[in-house]
């Protein structure tokens, strides 16, 4: 038998030595992912239009199609999330249809990704006619997204102490005015931080996107700036691989020669955006916090 | 401003709603309709979703037991011109990677947990939550790749044969879990009161008994929720899995043997069926298990936190 002071050191030395796996698994990824994909990345390799037999392909059209589904993504859920925010946390009663709706955002939020580019592709490729598109991904995408952003920016509103909702009531606006006007606001820093937190996971998102977006491209023109042409780039209804989509199919029916070196290069470009992102949200929110409410960098004033 | 207001103005005020009233009215219309979209989206993805899942019993007549057996191949017939849908071997093998993967992930996340909240000094617990959190946000295509460049043909080389199989699913899945796991344990065990891990210290426990016997115990529900969310993202995880498990639709024999999950067959197949054939249907009832399983995933944590809110 161990006694107490024995165990307690036999289980940090465990702790230290689980703890240390970890952090040698997080670095070798980090590592492995910058060292093996950084030396791809050059002005060419971001330019140059993909190829599929023929190794010396770019990532042109991925990754505008990662950010145009990016930013369509954002302008559809992002007006639908404020709303369902400020019903959950200014308008809801306390009852059973709450508690319903509420479960409901909690079940959409633990849904697979594959399943909801199903419904994408059930519902709005086939039924609605949309066939795989941009404007299919899109959509796929908004509900993968909504009970996140949903929930982040009911819990930005409710960080809003009640004072400032009782100054606005009692000075005789609506419940509307003072929740528009004074309330959401003061939240916007947070909700601003949870938008671009959601955009980097919707940025790295593939499983909704193959049934949706669709695995491959058209020859699309970047001068051509009318979205009902065709052959425009912005063309919402054509078919659009994304970065992470190209990814994996780059290592599973790709018969691509330099198939690891682009999947590595692209992962590489899919991170640092990525990083780039999560820590724009930190700097952006305390940003916007202070422009909003008056307090000043120091010099600035 | 007017003084004397006529009877008209009065009655117009009096029996109108204001104009503040009025803005209110259609502010909470905006609302509700944004909160409705979100509900109509939950329930038709549950009813399209099963509607094409159960048309395999209903519309091709087949029985629950050809669906649970175990040989799938969907475009033949076996010996009694049966189709031979059995997705048993799929279900097994979602299952095995999703509880592997989860009992491999447990320790190393609560060793972590553990050594952030109650081991390491501030700059370095926080330094290691920073990068936690990074980690969270890797998408999985990328882990998918790097589970295809490495750990495949290092099981290779370790154990022979073509290194995709339940082994290499499990690796890349732990990785894929360990973050949100940790992050949402040390939540939990952050959460249990210093005054309980003082008593326990001041009545001569070691870190460790402190841990072990208080804190642990303390943290259990949130622990047991960080881990079922953990199981729940694994079971869904499609591509990750799909890309190093082999894609093999046969009963797993080890760990080393190609085979498929759920999620796997679904992405590989679901392109090259035509809907509204029994072949494309059966996907779709693979697909309503998937959304089964995220139910009752949901409905454990739901249990877990009524559970554990009970005062003891």
């Amino acid at each position: 038998m161990m006694n107490a002071k024995q165990s307690d050191r036999l289980a940090t030395v465990v702790i230290y030595t689980l703890v240390g796996v970890v952090i040698a698994t997080l670095v070798f990824l980090l590592g492995y992912i910058l060292f093996q994909g950084v030396p791809h990345i050059s002005w060419r390799f971001l330019t140059t239009a993909s190829s599929n037999m023929t190794a010396g392909g770019g990532i042109r059209d991925q990754l505008f199609n990662s950010l145009y589904l990016l930013v369509l993504t954002t302008i559809i859920s992002v007006p639908i999330a404020l709303g369902a925010g400020i019903y959950l946390s200014e308008y809801a009663p306390h009852n059973a249809v709450t508690s319903f709706v509420r479960s409901a955002i909690e079940v959409l939020s633990s849904l697979p990704s594959i399943v909801v580019g199903l419904f994408g592709y059930l519902v709005f490729a086939l039924k609605f006619n949309l066939g795989f598109s941009v404007l299919t991904g899109a959509i796929a995408l908004t509900v993968f997204n909504l009970p996140i952003l949903t929930r982040n920016i009911e819990e930005s509103l409710e960080d809003v102490p009640n004072l400032q909702r009782e100054a606005g009531l009692s000075l005789g606006l609506s419940r509307w005015r003072t929740t528009t006007k004074i309330v959401l606001p003061t939240a916007i820093p947070g909700i601003l931080t949870g938008i671009i937190l959601s955009a980097g996971r919707v940025f790295g998102e593939a499983a909704a996107l193959i049934y949706t977006a669709g695995q491959s491209n058209i020859n699309v023109s970047y001068t051509d700036w009318n979205p009902f042409n065709a052959s425009s780039f912005l063309n919402p209804m054509r078919p659009a691989e994304t970065l992470a989509v190209h990814i994996w199919q780059l290592n599973t029916e790709g018969v691509t020669p330099d198939a690891k070196a682009i999947s590595a290069g692209a992962s590489a470009v899919l991170i640092i955006v990525i990083l780039l992102v999560n820590l724009g949200a930190r700097g952006l929110g305390g940003l916007v916090y202070r422009r909003l409410t008056g307090k000043q960098a120091k010099g600035a004033a | 401003m007017q003084l004397t207001r006529t009877n008209a103005m009065i009655q117009d005020e009096l029996t109108h709603s204001s104009r503040e009233t009025r803005q209110d009215t259609r502010g909470r219309a905006l609302t509700y309709l944004s909160i409705g979209l979100v509900v109509v989206l939950v329930v038709a993805i549950i009813y399209f979703i099963a509607a094409r899942g159960v048309a395999t019993f209903t519309t091709n007549h087949v029985t629950l037991s050809e669906f649970f057996g175990i040989n799938w191949q969907p475009t033949a017939t076996d010996s009694n011109g049966r189709p031979e849908v059995g997705a048993l071997p799929m279900m097994v093998t979602s299952f095995s990677v999703t509880i592997l993967a989860a009992l491999v992930a447990t320790p190393f996340a609560l060793s972590v947990a553990m050594f952030m909240t109650d081991i390491a000094e501030r700059r370095g617990a926080k330094l290691l939550q920073a990068v936690i959190e990074l980690l969270v946000g890797i998408p999985s295509v990328v882990y998918g790749f790097i589970g295809l460049a490495v750990v495949v043909p290092f099981l290779r080389r370790l154990a022979g044969g073509t290194g995709f199989g339940i082994l290499a699913g499990t690796i890349v899945l732990c990785v894929m879990v360990l973050p949100t796991v940790t992050s949402l344990a040390a939540a939990s065990i952050r959460a249990v009161p210093l005054s309980l891990r003082q008593a326990s210290y001041a009545m001569g426990a070691t870190r460790w008994q402190t841990l072990r016997k208080v804190v642990l115990r303390a943290a259990t529900p949130g622990i047991i929720t960080a881990i079922i969310l953990g199981m729940a993202r694994a079971f869904g995880e499609a591509l990750a899995v799909q890309m190093v498990i082999g894609n093999t639709t046969v009963l797993p024999r080890g760990l080393f043997t190609p085979t498929s999950t759920l999620t796997s067959t679904l992405t590989t197949e679901m392109g090259n069926t035509v809907p509204g054939t029994l072949q494309n249907n059966v996907l779709w009832s693979l697909a309503l298990i998937l959304l089964a399983m995220s139910l009752v995933f949901n409905l454990l944590v739901r249990l877990v936190g009524r559970k554990g809110a009970l005062p003891s």
